[in-house]
């Protein structure tokens, strides 16, 4: 079901995984998910897409297949726990004393620019640092109800890609998305409360 | 618009006929009976078929009557069906302007019907039906609306919240009862006011009266701004389990009120029957439910009386807490209970009934409590006494709004989410009161000389808190949360982006499930795993014949649906399309005039959908859960999957040639169906059912797909998560048996 090949995860890999991903907890919450989630034993196992399509609230998410694909790293089928866990650090809330200080010479992964970017990967599924029209009015039809002709929705994504385009090439890249985004409170939307 | 109009006119009709038929008819006045003789018959010619000599027949002679009444034999079933027509007319009648429902509360509107019935029964003295009598009340009219909360309560926010909810109930009444109670005996003492002779037991009686929540009209509003998960459940939670401290306090004051001096033995005593109270009608309504979905372990032969388990154990338990005086709110324990095995173990047209009966019960009971509450207010007797009423107001507005802030300063470093200011002032002025307050008012004894004082005085409440805050409470909360300086710099990017973010952040948070409270949650999921499921529920096998028809119908015509050339179910462009859309990405860039612009986010605003609150929808005490917009996605994800599939049996299947794109599906292109169906369950070790076998899913490269379209896959089926999806039986395709499904449709 939800264990394959048993990787014991020893102290030394949840110290990494802790510096890696800041997430304080990060121990306990093998146990914390092993509830509704995903299969338990949780400490062993390696996860495949299957146990992330179990979960039925998922399964009406507009988005969810995409977001469990956000898990797998390219091409490949199955994730263990640090994986697991680094995906799951984007989500982290940025707390205060963090914008301060100099961090580490790579930014942590909860920091603005990486929530965006795991937002904005979730529409550019060909990896081409670019949202084109067509990657753009497939998420819009994912989120958007019966009641939108093609015609419409054609005329919302080309007005979205003209507001945001700003060196014509009709497509968005990553760095005019966050410039249209940079109003937009990202820290608190992109941020699960309870991941500390 | 026309035809709205003559439905409005057609309404007010057959109101005016139902107001004159009632007044005829109504209440405590003579009845009728008129006895059938010869005397009614004359002038009516006798077109019957008996010989008579005669035109007329005279006065001696006892023919046979061509027509006779017989009212009083009819009475009263006759004027309840007038009264509930007369309610629901209102009902319909309001929600054919609905730009009233969303500024007026419903149950405004249905007491303002009630005042003008009252009125008019008023003006020619009848007396209306003593329906708010406390036999009628709670024996009657509270049953169904405890089942409805109970049947629709969203068991996983409520467990996570429970401490906090029980500790506003029972705390925060305790604190209002003898807040007001004491407050309103320092009032009595000034002379000026002229309500010295009310001493410390009975304003304290009166103040657990009043103390009672019933924030119905506040819960619509929530509903309909979309407020947070947190504070609807606690604000529901506290509104149901008050009743229940509310009624115990109540028997205890009143019986303190009666003996001339307080013992400190007695307060003692009380808090023990508080205990027992409610400790004993949780225990009851568990016992209950456990015996319910026994029962329905057995009745897959009696499909028919199914539902009738549901309602009678239920009634049967509230009547038991009756009987020995304990909370029967509490009985909301059965129906949680009782729901989660009944609904793996009736067949699915029970299980509608089962959500469709308790919904038009409960919707009628409340219609009536509201709608009388109205009537009665014009035919009682009142007692007005300015300087108590008010003060009642007051107080009761000041002690709970303090309540509110001490209880959560306490109870939130506790919480994982802490309240904020803003939650607290939403959960304070959510404090309307309703049916219980009046209902336990009436149920007074006379020997309280001041009784007419307190039912004015608890009407005066209700009519404040419902119309006032009730009318207001949705301003305010708009005006709070509008965060956002709302500038048209707000272009469509902005949106449609803050939306992708709060679908992603929705499902990570269903995917990490909950955080705290875990330990017992484990434990009881172990329990129930090993030891309930295998006894009350029915061994989880293929269900029958006709309900196997019925689901392979839903998926064939929902089949058909995506078969028709209708572009807007496409959950993306197909291949082909690609191709042709990236041959057009060179075209001209078209301008936007504003209009179209606002058009657009006028478009988007109405159809994205919004993120997932499933609380909310569950508990709308008016409607059902609306299911369509998960259908929808579900069909979406349904035909993406054919499309695959269908892609991948006309090409080669080779990885290269399938645009990447094309992979992020739930379904690799190629591979079995049998895990594209994602709803599949982990099977709990119900019944060691082995005969499912997991294929699982391979990845790409090793799989053959030639046969893949052809096979017909058995198809897992599990059960349940605890609390996670439970109307599962909404969506029939997705929950397959082994002998349902055959995929031969697409080959």
């Amino acid at each position: 079901m939800g264990s394959r090949a048993s990787t014991l995860l020893r102290e030394e890999e949840i110290e990494e995984i802790k510096k890696e991903t800041g997430c304080k907890l990060c121990q306990n919450a093998p146990l914390y998910l092993s509830q509704t989630s995903i299969t338990n034993p949780v400490f062993n196992s390696v996860f495949s897409r299957e146990d992330f399509q179990r979960i039925p609230e998922l399964a009406i998410n507009p988005l969810g297949d995409r977001i469990i694909n956000a898990f797998f790293p390219e091409g490949e089928d199955q994730v263990n726990f640090r994986g697991f866990m680094r995906t799951l650090a984007h989500f982290r809330p940025i707390e205060d004393n963090e914008k301060n200080k100099n961090a580490a010479p790579s930014e942590p992964l909860n920091s603005r620019t990486n929530k965006l970017l795991f937002a904005f990967r979730l529409y550019d599924l060909d990896r081409d640092d670019k949202i084109s029209r067509d990657e753009l009015l497939q998420v819009l039809r994912m989120m958007v109800g019966v009641n939108i002709s093609d015609e419409q929705l054609g005329s919302i994504a080309d007005r979205t890609i003209q507001e945001a385009d700003t060196n014509g090439d009709n497509s968005i890249s990553f760095n005019e998305f966050m410039k249209v985004l940079e109003k937009v409170d990202v820290e608190q939307k992109m941020s699960i409360r309870f991941l500390h | 618009m026309g035809r709205l109009c003559i439905l409005g006119v057609r309404g007010r009709t057959a109101w005016c006929t139902l107001l004159l038929l009632l007044c005829c008819s109504g209440g405590d006045c003579e009845s009728e009976t008129r006895t059938p003789g010869p005397t009614d018959i004359q002038g009516v010619k006798p077109f019957h078929n008996e010989p008579q000599p005669q035109p007329f027949p005279e006065e001696e002679k006892a023919n046979m009557p061509v027509f006779t009444m017989d009212y009083s034999r009819i009475q009263v079933p006759f004027e309840f069906t007038l009264w509930v027509l007369l309610a629901s007319f209102a009902k319909i009648g309001f929600h054919i302007y609905h730009k009233i429902t969303i500024w007026i509360p419903e149950s405004c509107l249905l007491i303002c019907i009630g005042l003008i019935v009252g009125g008019i029964m008023h003006s020619v003295k009848e007396k209306p039906p003593a329906v708010l009598s406390s036999d009628v009340f709670f024996l009657y009219m509270l049953p169904p609306i405890v089942l409805d909360s109970g049947y629709f309560m969203p068991t996983r926010p409520f467990f996570e919240n429970v401490g906090t909810v029980l500790w506003y109930a029972v705390v925060g009444s305790l604190w209002n009862s003898v807040g007001i109670g004491m407050s309103l005996f320092a009032i009595c003492q000034i002379e000026a006011f002229g309500v010295q002779d009310i001493n410390l037991q009975e304003n304290l009686l009166f103040a657990s009266i009043i103390s009672a929540v019933d924030p119905v009209a506040a819960l619509c509003v929530f509903e309909d701004i979309s407020v947070n998960e947190q504070i609807y459940i606690v604000i529901f939670g506290e509104g149901l389990f008050n009743d229940a401290v509310t009624v115990v306090l109540y028997n205890m004051f009143s019986y303190v009120a009666d003996i001339p001096a307080v013992e400190s033995v007695d307060v003692f005593l009380g808090v023990a029957r508080f205990c027992v109270v409610s400790l004993g009608g949780l225990l009851f309504g568990v016992l209950f439910g456990i015996v319910a979905a026994f029962t329905t372990r057995f009745t897959h032969n009696s499909r028919q009386i199914e539902p009738l388990f549901v309602f009678m154990y239920s009634y049967l338990a509230y009547l038991v807490a009756e009987l020995f005086a304990i909370s029967s709110v509490l009985i909301i324990t059965c129906a949680i209970t009782m729901k989660y095995y009944v609904e793996e173990n009736v067949s699915q047209r029970s299980c509608t009934t089962i959500r469709h009966v308790v919904k038009v019960l409960a919707s009628i009971s409340e219609t009536l409590i509201f709608f009388f509450l109205g009537v009665v207010t014009i035919t009682t007797e009142h007692e007005w006494n300015w300087a108590y009423i008010l003060f009642t107001l007051l107080f009761a507005f000041i002690w709970r709004g303090l309540g509110i802030l001490v209880l959560t300063q306490i109870i939130n470093p506790f919480r994982t989410i802490p309240f904020s200011f803003k939650d607290q002032f939403g959960l304070a002025y959510s404090g309307l009161r309703g049916a219980v307050c009046f209902a336990l008012v009436f149920t007074l004894p006379d020997t309280i000389n001041r009784r007419k004082l307190f039912v004015t005085a608890s009407i005066a409440i209700i009519f404040f808190t419902v119309f006032i805050q009730g009318i207001s409470i949705r301003p305010i909360v708009e005006y709070m949360n509008i965060r956002r300086s709302n500038n048209e710099k707000y272009n469509i990017n902005m949106e449609i982006h803050s939306r992708t973010m709060e679908h992603i952040v929705s499902g990570i948070e269903d995917l990490c499930g909950q955080w705290s409270h875990y330990y017992w949650k484990d434990k009881f999921k172990k329990f129930n795993d090993r030891i309930l499921r295998r006894i009350l529920l029915r061994d989880s096998r293929a269900e029958s014949s006709i309900v196997s028809l019925y689901k392979k119908l839903e998926l064939q015509s929902a089949i058909e649906m995506l078969d028709t050339p209708m572009g807007d179910l496409s959950a993306a462009p197909s291949v082909v399309s690609l191709h042709d859309e990236m041959k057009e990405a060179s075209r001209p860039k078209k301008k936007f005039p504003t209009a179209d612009v606002r058009n657009m986010h006028n478009i988007l605003a109405k159809n994205m959908y919004k993120i997932r609150q499933k609380t909310l929808a569950y508990t709308n005490k008016y409607k059902l859960p609306d299911e369509s917009r998960t259908r929808e996605i579900l069909i979406r994800r349904h035909s993406s999957i054919r499309r695959s599939l269908r892609a991948s049996s006309f090409r080669d299947p080779l990885s290269e040639n399938i645009p990447k794109s094309q992979r992020y599906y739930s379904l690799q292109p190629g591979s079995d169906l049998e895990s594209a169906f994602a709803l599949r369950r982990r099977s709990h070790g119900a019944g060691g059912s082995s005969t499912r076998s997991a294929i699982p899913l391979s990845p790409i490269k090793e799989r053959s797909p030639g046969p893949a379209p052809h096979r017909t896959p058995t198809v897992q089926q599990s059960e349940d998560e605890e609390g996670a999806m439970p109307h599962v039986w909404s969506w029939p395709w997705m929950r397959v048996g082994p002998d349902t499904m055959n995929y031969r449709i697409y080959g």
